[in-house]
Formats: structure tokens, sequence, C-alpha cells
């Protein structure tokens, strides 16, 4: 826990920097008789940020957080295989919308989810994972008019087929 | 008088059977959407915008507002369910919604919701009904000094809100403030902070992307990780008694914020350019100032529920009022409905009121009338809600994954969104490890995009003099009265230091 | 839940259909997927309020056999948008209603990568004057007293408008710099704000389009002094335009549908005969003149000359007044 605490405020720290250094491509300054440029907010905003990395940090020295005192370890397996897991499925889902389309790629989730990390029974699983795609398809398509990310073009025919269906 | 009678014929327009049926269909709809993350009342106002071509314009803008108040009130529905603020006006129902749901006390706090919600629309109703153009042109005065007063005002409510760690309070507000300056200038029309020079941080962060992010996948993994995997929370059966006693209990428990939020979201609600969101930040903030224990707010208090929702009803018809008075639209919904008005062929503006006295008084009926549906309504939907959240933690789980991914890209309408929130989740996720409170930032990322544009409006005007904050009559005041509020926390955390360091 | 609002809604598309007379137009090509309706403006804004009542008409007429969908992309002042339909996934289903920043967004924003001349040219539904307006109590009736008090402020003068390089600061940029004017501009998050500050007296004049400050003009609050059309408008028979001034200028917001850049020729006369059968209805002419557009019709290869003339025109207006 206490190098992860200090690690982190180290990104941090070089995010603001990065920030600081990005909101300089507009003026920082107080621009005489026209108040604050466009980068004045950010600029000087990321610099407190920066600020806070260092109080952060400087806390941490003193130890006076409850993880910089800790010597535990920051998540053990069980906890990186939860991450990954959990985690990493969001990441595929997101990454599968632009193959398999926004409802395909639900679909593939819940499977996932239900039968893999959940352990529920396979009618379980198909029922949901079937049926809550097609309901979502319906209320977003069809009722709210929201079009979503068909993925790549092998989906096309399905999707005409059920856009044939609703109007 | 004559309001009077021009009031009670709306109420009997918006009472015609048809009418009436559209107003339930309307609640019932907006209140689903609203429920669902990434959606609000603009969604469904929008969509179902071309239908009422159909009917005549009066029964057309009553199927809206029922719309328009289903919405709000379905706004809570996820805060408290799910966690994940749906809109922007829900942000603080979630403070003590989500502990109230997690301790398994979910349907109190949708009832507090519901009846605050109630109150909120009623009072505002009343003030519309007796004060609308005088009000109208009051609000008028608030310039841009005005409003960023507010807005610091707004801040000062959240000084200290939550974490004890101060310069991990300050980092998620800044954060919160930079991110919101992602995208556009539009003071100086040119692009700023096109991260990573990537085209699609053009269109800004929005509030919706790093809610989600942090609601609904930072916050669940948390939870997932933390429990590791087994989230117990006993939401009992739901029985008609059970509702009751619970109905008393947010009477008791939740009156004294469900009033406080009533008036203040009214009267920020009826500003142009502040709206619902300030107000019920704002009810929330003074709420706790207020109360006799504070500390309880942020752990499960009714009290700290029926603040923002009440305001957040309050303020949303409160936005009304510029649209209806002066043509002038409060909030993207609003300016959609003026849009509806529009083609309806009637001419918003100041003559509204004078030549359309029907349609005025017939909309103000119904939303009376809206209000009571919506709570009713939503009363009997609780249920439903409350057995969503008895399913399997495996189950659910799932669900609010997908729901915060595909209400992600139904909000924003882009991929680049939808992997920005899985960055803030992911990001979100680490931070919440270490205790950064991540509440501010959202929080800031609200204010930020009006704070920062009328600060500098502020000083365009006064030719970059800063004194224009103090010398005008409205904003001096509202100046001086959030530096002191933002000074005392300070000052006092530096009195209880200081034994503390010699100790 | 899903039910109900679905036969909600397949019912109040039924009553569309069994109620309007107006018939699908038979063509050889039709749109197999519901039609991305993207404008180049958040919502509210003048550009927002003509898409969604086009959509209406279109929706009110059942003119399409799949809907559109109207889909905000206003971010970095229309480059979103302009992005969007240049990466267009499916061009014969990708439209956008656009407004001037058409033009100049990809001038400012040469990084973007975007040729506005390759884009698809569908319908101009019409073209959007504009009014320099000041408050009634600010005692200026006429433009000559307007310019005399410009000048006698010095610098404090005070104007609101849309942000740098939007339409109305182009305007004011013209006017200042061909009457020696030295203006405060102050901009605003979108026209409807601009009008409540002129409303409540925070800024002193605005240039807007007719439709924006309509409202206050009724009521007497706001009084028109000038308008840079090339003849005087209807809606305003009494009030000078600047060419009368004795100015070469004339300025218009354009109000078009545009196709995506490698849209198909029969998607593009699909599409052209929709919105021509939008702009020909009772409802869009009203439209026409309650918001005081001005019609401009033109068929495909007059809109691309057009549309060079623009860009050459825009990209000597951004240049003269340095940006």
């Amino acid at each position: 826990m206490r190098q992860g605490e200090i690690s982190l405020a180290g990104l941090l720290a070089l995010f603001s920097i990065y920030l600081m250094w990005k909101a300089t491509e507009l003026p920082i300054g107080y621009i005489s008789g026209r108040g604050p440029g466009g980068g004045f907010w950010p600029f000087w905003l990321s610099l407190a940020m920066l600020l806070s990395c260092v109080a952060i940090a400087f806390n941490w020295w003193r130890g006076k957080t409850p993880a910089s005192r800790s010597d535990e370890p920051f998540m053990d397996s069980f906890g990186w295989l939860t991450l990954l897991n959990v985690g990493g499925g969001v990441v595929a889902f997101v990454a599968l919308i632009s193959v398999v389309s926004m409802y395909g790629a639900i679909a593939l989730f819940l499977l996932y989810y239900l039968r893999f990390l959940g352990r529920h029974s396979w009618p379980l699983t198909l029922a949901i994972s079937i049926l809550l795609p097609i309901g979502l398809f319906f209320f977003f398509e069809a009722v709210m008019l929201i079009s979503m990310p068909q993925g790549m073009a092998f989906t096309q025919p399905f999707f005409d087929v059920m856009y044939d269906i609703i109007y | 008088m004559e309001i009077l009678s021009f009031l009670i014929d709306g109420i009997f327009l918006a009472l015609e059977p048809t009418n009436l049926i559209l107003i339930v269909i309307g609640v019932t709809v907006g209140l689903f959407i609203g429920a669902m993350p990434g959606l609000g009342s603009v969604n469904g106002v929008a969509i179902l915008l071309p239908i009422t071509f159909l009917v005549p314009p009066a029964s057309a803008i009553i199927f809206l507002a029922a719309i328009y108040y289903g919405a709000m009130y379905g706004g809570a529905i996820s805060s408290v369910t799910l966690g994940i603020p749906g809109a922007s006006t829900a942000v603080a129902t979630t403070f003590d919604g989500r502990p109230l749901a997690l301790q398994g006390r979910a349907s109190l706090a949708l009832v507090t919701a519901a009846l605050a919600s109630f109150v909120g629309g009623t009072v505002a109703n009343i003030f519309f009904t007796l004060f609308a153009p005088v009000l109208a042109s009051a609000a008028l005065s608030f310039g841009p000094p005005e409003i960023f007063a507010l807005m610091l005002l707004a801040f000062a409510t959240f000084v200290g809100l939550s974490g004890d760690d101060v310069p991990k309070t300050i980092f998620s507000i800044c954060l919160g403030l930079v991110l919101a300056t992602v995208g556009f200038d539009t003071i100086s029309g040119a692009p700023r902070l096109v991260l990573f020079e990537i085209d699609g941080f053009l269109r800004g962060i929005g509030f919706i992307v790093l809610a989600i992010g942090v609601y609904g996948i930072g916050e669940m993994l948390w939870t997932i990780e933390q429990t590791r995997g087994e989230v117990t929370t006993t939401n009992p059966k739901m029985t008609v008694k059970g509702m009751a006693s619970d109905a008393k209990e947010a009477v008791q428990r939740g009156w004294k914020g469900t009033w406080i939020g009533s008036f203040i979201g009214f009267f920020v609600g009826i500003l142009p350019a502040a709206g619902a969101t300030p107000g019920s930040l704002m009810s929330y903030g003074v709420a706790k100032m207020l109360s006799r224990n504070p500390e309880e707010y942020g752990r499960g208090s009714p009290d700290g529920v029926a603040a923002p929702e009440a305001a957040n009803n309050s303020a949303s018809t409160g936005s009304m009022l510029p649209m209806l008075t002066l043509g002038i639209p409060g909030s993207p919904t609003t300016a959609i409905l003026l849009g509806g008005m529009v083609i309806w062929g009637l001419v918003p503006g100041p003559r509204l009121f004078v030549d359309e006295t029907e349609f005025v008084w017939g909309l103000i009926g119904s939303f009376y009338i809206s209000n009571i549906a919506a709570l009713v309504i939503n009363l009997a939907f609780i249920p439903l809600f409350i057995w969503m959240l008895r399913m399997p933690f495996t189950i659910l789980a799932p669900l609010i994954f997908v729901l915060s991914i595909i209400g992600g890209f139904a909000a924003s309408r882009s991929m680049h969104d939808l992997w920005l929130i899985v960055i803030f989740g992911l990001a979100a996720f680490f931070l919440r490890k270490f205790d950064y409170p991540l509440a501010p930032a959202v929080l800031a990322i609200v204010l930020g995009p009006i704070a920062e544009p009328t600060l500098r409006q502020s000083l365009l005007l006064s030719s970059g003099d800063p004194m224009i904050f103090f010398n005008r009559p409205i904003a001096g005041p509202i100046t001086v009265v959030a530096i002191i509020l933002i000074l005392l926390p300070a000052l006092k955390y530096l009195r209880r230091k200081k034994p503390v360091a010699k100790g | 839940m899903k039910l109900t609002k679905r036969v909600f809604l397949a019912l109040a598309a039924s009553s569309t259909i069994a109620t309007l007379p107006m018939t699908a137009v038979a063509q050889d090509w039709e749109p197999r997927r519901p039609i991305d309706f993207t404008i180049m403006a958040g919502p509210g804004g003048g550009a927002d309020q003509i898409a969604r009542f086009i959509q209406s008409v279109v929706e009110a007429g059942d003119l399409t056999n799949r809907p559109l969908i109207p889909t905000n992309r206003g971010g970095g002042s229309g480059a979103e948008s302009l992005l969007h339909l240049k990466d267009a996934r499916d061009p014969d289903h990708t439209l956008m209603v656009t407004l001037n920043s058409f033009y100049t967004t990809p001038i400012r924003q040469e990084g973007l990568g975007v040729d506005i001349e390759t884009f698809t040219p569908i319908t101009m539904m019409g073209v959007d004057p504009f009014v320099l307006w000041v408050h009634k109590d600010s005692g200026i009736t006429t433009f000559e007293e307007f310019v005399a008090k410009v000048q006698e402020m010095n610098g404090d003068y005070v104007m609101g408008g849309t942000g740098t390089g939007q339409e109305d600061s182009i305007v004011i940029a013209y006017m200042s710099s061909a009457y020696g004017l030295d203006i405060n501009y102050i901009p605003f998050d979108g026209g409807g704000a601009v009008a409540a500050a002129l409303a409540g007296q925070q800024i002193m004049a605005t240039v807007n389009n007719p439709a924006e400050a309509k409202g206050f003009y009724e009521s007497g609050d706001f009084l028109p002094i000038l308008s840079f059309s090339d003849e005087r408008m209807d809606a305003f028979p009494d009030v000078p335009t600047l060419k009368e001034k004795g100015q070469d200028f004339s300025y218009y917001n354009q109000r078009a549908i545009v196709g995506a850049p490698g849209m198909t020729p029969e998607a593009a006369a699909y599409y052209r005969e929709v919105f021509g059968q939008v702009y020909d209805s009772e409802q869009w002419q009203n439209y026409l003149v309650s918001e005081s557009l001005s019609p401009l019709p033109m068929d495909e290869a007059t809109t691309r000359a057009y549309w060079s003339t623009q860009v050459a025109n825009h990209r000597q207006l951004l240049a003269d007044i340095g940006n």
C-alpha cells in the first residue's frame, strides 16, 4: 500500500504537468483589460493539482494517511484476479462493440459474466443474454430513436431484418 | 382572482379524459427514461416532439410536461438503486441515497425522494402561479457576475463535504474543473486541451461520461473487489405496511431537507444559465450546514435525499419560468420545448403570457396534475425497483455494467466517450482504493462549465477589474458570503490542527 | 415496461399513417436503416430548432420509410459534426443540418483535414439574415446614433454574441472595421443567452437572427436598427440595410441539409426529393415567414458553386478580422 500511494501520487503529478503544458497553448496570463486568457483556468488549476500531489507526497512521508502506514500489499492475488476478470471483461465488452455491434457485445458480455463469473445455470444465462439485448434494441432503436454502433459490415443483414420489423 | 380562474380552467383542461390519459402515459414513459442512466427528460421530450404534431398544442404541451415531470422523478431511481446519477441534477441524491440502499433501506430512500419531489414540485408550482412575471424580470438582473458569485456560493456550501484528506479533496476538485475545460474555449473561439491530439476531445468531457465512469464502473469494481464478490444487501420484500412506515419515517426525517430544497431549488432554477443542478447541490450543502447532525450526511440521511430531490423538481419547474415568460430556454429540455412551441405556431417571448393566456395556464395547470400523477405512479413502481435490487449481485452487477455502457453511448453517441468512461472507471477504482474522494470531481465538472465562462464574461464586462464581483448590488453580498463560507472551515481546520500537532 | 412503450409508439405511428394524407415517395433507392441526422450545434439553438422542425414535418408527413435520428454534435464549433460526416460509416444514411460554421470551422481548424467541397449538397432550406438590436431603454433609435454612441464610449460599448469566429462576431468585426468602432465583445453560450443578456441589459447591443430576438421585438423591448440582408426585410420594412449605408456587405446564416462525402447519386436524389417536399410543405413555408428566413432554392451544381464562393468569402472575412 505504501508504495502504491506514492506511485499513484507521482503518476497524478505527471498528469498535472502534462495538463499544465497543454494549457499553455492558449494564453495563461491575465490579459490587461480583458481578464484571464483561455489557458488561465486550466493552467493554474493544474498547478493546484500538482501542488496537491506534493502535499500528498509530504503526508505520505510523514505517514499521515492509513495507506502510507500500511505494509500490506496493495491488492492480493484474489483482488488482482477480480479486477482482471471484471475490469478486463468491461474493456473487452467495449472493444467488441466495434466488431459485433452494441447488442452483440452486450450478449457476449452477459454470457461471459453470468456463466463464468456468476456461475449461473446455462438456461438462465442464455435467457438473459439473449432477451436483454433484444429488449434493449426495441427500447433504443424503436422507442428512443437512438442508433447504437453496428460493428463491422457482417452484422448488417441482421440489422436490416430488425429494422424491417420495427419500422 | 383572475389568475385563479385561469388556473382552474387550466386544471380542468388537464383533467379532460384525453389529456389525463396523455399525462399518465407521459409520466410513466418519463419515469423509465429518467431511471435509465444516461437518458433524461431531454431525450424523452425530443423523441416525442414530432408526435405532438398530431394533437392540439394544449394537449401536446401537457404531454411533454408530463414526460418532463416523470423524468425528474425517475432520476432519483437510478441514483438510489444503481448508484449512478442518471442526470447531473441527481448527483447529490446518490450521496445519501446509495448508502441507504446498501443498508437495505432503498425503499426509504425512494419514498423520501418521491415525497420530497412532490413537495418541491408543488411549492414551485405555487410560486410560479403567483409570481411568474415578476420573478422573470427579476431573474434577468442576474448577469455573469451574479451567476459566478452564485457558483462560488455553490462551491462554498461544499467545502469540507467529503474526505478528511484535504490535499486529495483539493486534487479532486481541481481535476474536475480542469477536465471541464477540455474541448473548445468559446470565449476565444479556439480548441483547448485537446488531449494527446485526439479529435474526440474536441467535444469536451461531459458530466455524464465522468459520472458513469466513476459510479457505474469504478464504484462497482471497487465494491466487487472489496466484498470479494459477495455483496449482501438485504432489501426486505415490499409490503403496503412497510411502505407506509417508510413514508412516515421519510416525513419525520426528511421534512427539513424537503423545505430547504424546495425554496433554494426554485430560486436558483429560475435564473438563466444556472438551472437545476446547482440548485440541488446547494440545497444539499445548505441542508447539511443547517442540520443538527451533519455527520449523518453521506452515510444515509433521509434529509440528504430529500433536499436535492425537492430542489431538482422545484428548480426544473422554476426553469420553465424564463422559457414561458421570456422565451429563453434555461436548459436543453426547455430549449426543445421552446422549439415545440414554435412548431405549434406560438411565439415565445414576453408577450406569450398576455397573448396565449389559455395555453400558458393550461400548461401550469398540467404541472399540478402531472406532479400528482408522477407521485402516485412513482410510488406504485417502487416495489418493482426494489425487486430489482433483490436480484443476486452476480446478475445485478453485469446489468449495471451493461446499462452504464449503453446509457453512456446513448448520452454521448460517441465511441470515444465510451472509452473515456472505461478509462475513468479504471482510474476511479485505483483512486478510490487510496481514499481519493471523487464526488468533488463530479460536482466540479458540472459547475466548472458555468463558473469559468461567467468569470471571464464578468471580467470582460469590467475590462479586467475584479471589483465587479463586489460592487454590484446582487453579486457583492453573494460573493462576500461565499468567501466567508470558504474561509470558515479552513480556519476551523487550522485551529483544530494545532493541538494535534503539539500532542 | 418495454411492451407498453412499444405498443404506445406503434399506436402513435399507425395513427400518423392513418391521419395524414401525404404519401411516401416511390423511388428506386430507399433507405434501409435509420437516417443519421446530425445537427451541427448543441440542443436549443437556431440550427437545432430547425432540424427538429424538419424532422417533425418528415415524421408527420411520413415522408421516409426509416426515421431521421436527430443527434446534436456541436463540439468544437461543429468540428465534431464535420469529422463525423467525413468518416461516415454509411454515407448513404448520414445527413447534416448546417450553419455557417460549415465554412468557418474547417478554415479556423485546419488540422481537421475537412474539405467541405467533398460533401454532398442536398437541399438549401433557406438563409437566415442578421439584424443589429439594441434595448429600447438605450435611447438609440437609428444606426447613426449607434455609431456615435459607440465612438463616444471609446471601447466601453459592450456587445454580446455567441463567440469569436461565430457568425455574429464576423458581422460585428466587419461593421467595426468599416466604421472604426471599438466594441467590447463578450461571448455567451448560444443565441438564447445573448438575447437574455440584452433583455436584462447586461450588454448594450447584439447581432442576432430575427428568430432569436423576435419575442422581445414584439413586446417592444428590443429595437432593430440595421439589417445585414441584401434588401430590406419584409418583417422590418423600416429598418435600413448596411448596403443602403454604402457598404457592400450582407451576411446570412445558411440553413442547409448536406450529405456525407461519398453518398451515392441515387441516395442523394432520394433525399433531395424528400426535403424538397418538406421545403414545399405549408408548414415550412409558414416557418420561413414567421422566422423571417429568406428562401434561396438551388440545385446541386449551383450549390457547389455557391460553396466555393462562400469558402473564399469566409477565408477573406476571417483573414480580415485577424483569425
